[in-house]
């Protein structure tokens, strides 16, 4: 369900990291209810910009709003699911223990968890669809369930916009694609504004809205038909692309050296 | 066993190990939590330096090895990770740490004898004036330790969602260096720098084997940790062997058979 607030609304903006600007004047509205797939290569600024919209990051020059107000750290309104899996082998708490940790961890005070905040727990976990893995310590869960457990505190306190940093990494197709459903229905159930990045558009396609697609310090946001177009793709690299789509598959190749990834002629990877 | 009682030093022996031990198995259920034990390993023995040095200036060893393991931990916090990586410079720091301190046993004459009890602890020799020292920073750390835990067991289970939470995930590696600095100098003081290792994560990497949540481990690291130390200071007695020696032995035994149980 798409309505016509927006949610996130991005006017000039300009990020740098240090003193290395890695995205200039981007524009980009995005509604309330939208699936919104991030792309671009290594270094595109992909994960730059969402430390921004979390708030992590100063805004160099533009401005930047969320829900109509000024981005600031610590919105109890994103729900956001980081890219790296904190792997505590030496822990060796359960499921459930792991994401109790999560629920007003920036309180200071004791964790004790009330019996709602425990139901709230099994309440998450039901929605990844891990509730019978509640128990298990999180050590011995494979890559996949250790995503829907990243995946499952990022939907506490009922966020209205969820920031999923690269969730597919490191997941093989078949758990792309697990992962990806268990998303879509999430979404379906509550009825969130997804902000999902990815390197690969293929395991998204069927799902998302509108794609943003970064490269170049530059940012296209628009339909699929909009952004994966020859043009649109060579101005973001500064360089001649190519869009090839194939038995329902689209690749991005640029014409110059055939691989993506070694575009490195016109623009810094940093 | 209550006979032993009424001997003065086994009560002080008996109320000092057990703030050692309570204190030690909470750090130490942190730092397995965290997975640094490396920090416990080079604050004990940069803390040798100072207990050695401290006679020096007319401190106590207590005194001393607080300071300089406090020093230490901080810059262990601020340097970070980065640290834990790097285990060249870590055991460098650590061997010229123990030659600073022989130096200092050295240019003291006299002080030779304490060399022993500062490396294995010397549980029975503890004052009263030592006892309510240990009592004002056990408080004092076990305090800030709870206000700060919720935070703490957040941001080391999710260090990224901390950050993103607007936890500053430095000032907290700092301030629980610092906390992991007065345990350790305080457990030193029961089994000695050497043996400090064993008091501090023993206890809690065998409760975090046995339990699932939070507050089980927390405990279970403590009952431990007490009992281990209460029928070590007791077989002591029994048997005239030096109580660090029952300690680290009954803590190896304990690990040992969870880690065959719970392969």
């Amino acid at each position: 369900m798409i309505t016509n607030d927006p949610i996130i609304l991005l006017s000039e903006v300009s990020l740098k990291v240090g003193r290395d600007s890695i995205l200039n004047q981007v524009n980009a509205d995005i509604r309330a209810g939208e699936f919104i797939g991030i792309f671009g290569p290594n270094g595109s600024g992909k994960t730059t910009l969402v430390r921004a919209l979390l708030g992590l990051i100063p805004i160099a020059a533009g401005t930047m709003a969320l829900f109509g107000e000024p981005v600031k750290r610590g919105s109890r309104l994103i729900g956001y699911m980081p890219q790296a899996i904190t792997t505590c082998e030496t822990a060796r708490l359960s499921v459930r223990a792991m994401i109790m940790a999560v629920q007003a961890g920036e309180r200071w005070g004791m964790p004790w968890n009330k019996a709602a905040a425990v139901q709230e727990v099994d309440e998450v976990l039901e929605l990844v669809e891990l509730r019978h893995l509640a128990e298990i310590p999180f050590y011995q869960l494979s890559g996949g369930e250790k995503q829907r457990v990243q995946l499952a505190q990022a939907l506490l306190g009922k966020p209205r916009l969820l920031v999923l940093d690269e969730p597919l990494a490191s997941l093989d197709p078949y758990h792309q694609q697990q992962l990806v459903s268990i998303i879509e229905n999430v979404k379906k159930i509550t009825g969130a504004t997804i902000l999902f990045i990815a390197h690969d558009i293929n395991p998204l396609l069927h799902v998302i809205d509108r794609i943003w697609y970064l490269a170049g310090g530059k940012a296209a946001l628009g339909t699929l038909e909009e952004v994966l177009s020859n043009n649109v793709l060579s101005h973001l690299y500064n360089a001649s692309m190519h869009v090839i789509r194939a038995e329902g598959r689209i690749f991005i190749v640029n014409a110059e050296s055939n691989v993506l990834e070694n575009t490195c002629c016109g623009h810094s990877h940093a | 066993m209550l006979d032993y009682l009424h001997y003065e030093f086994v009560r002080h022996a008996l109320f000092a190990g057990s703030l050692a031990a309570i204190l030690g198995a909470i750090v130490g259920y942190f730092v397995v939590l965290r997975n640094v034990g490396f920090a416990v390993h080079a604050l004990a023995h940069i803390g040798f330096t100072g207990a050695t040095g401290a006679a020096m200036l007319g401190l106590t060893s207590l005194e001393g090895m607080l300071a300089i393991a406090v020093v230490a931990g901080i810059t262990i916090g601020a340097i970070g990770e980065r640290l834990q990586r790097s285990d060249v410079a870590i055991g460098m720091v650590l061997s010229v740490a123990l030659g600073i301190g022989m130096l200092f046993l050295s240019l003291y004459q006299g002080f030779s004898g304490q060399a022993t009890s500062i490396l294995f602890g010397n549980i029975f020799g503890i004052t009263y004036e030592q006892i309510i020292q240990m009592l004002f920073l056990f408080l004092v750390t076990v305090t800030l330790l709870l206000i700060g835990s919720r935070r703490l067991l957040f941001a080391s289970l999710h260090p990224d969602l901390a950050e993103a939470r607007g936890i500053s995930l430095t000032y907290l590696s700092m301030s629980f260096m610092l906390l992991i600095a007065v345990a350790v100098s305080l457990a030193s003081q029961v089994v000695g720098i050497l043996l400090v290792f064993a008091l501090v994560i023993g206890p809690a990497s065998i409760a975090t084997r046995w339990t699932r949540y939070f507050w089980s481990g927390f405990f279970g690291s403590i009952a431990i940790s007490l009992v281990t130390v209460w029928s070590g200071i007791f077989l002591a007695c029994v048997t005239n062997w030096p109580p660090s020696f029952w300690i680290t032995g009954i803590l190896f035994l304990s690990y040992i058979a969870t880690e065959i149980i719970k392969r």
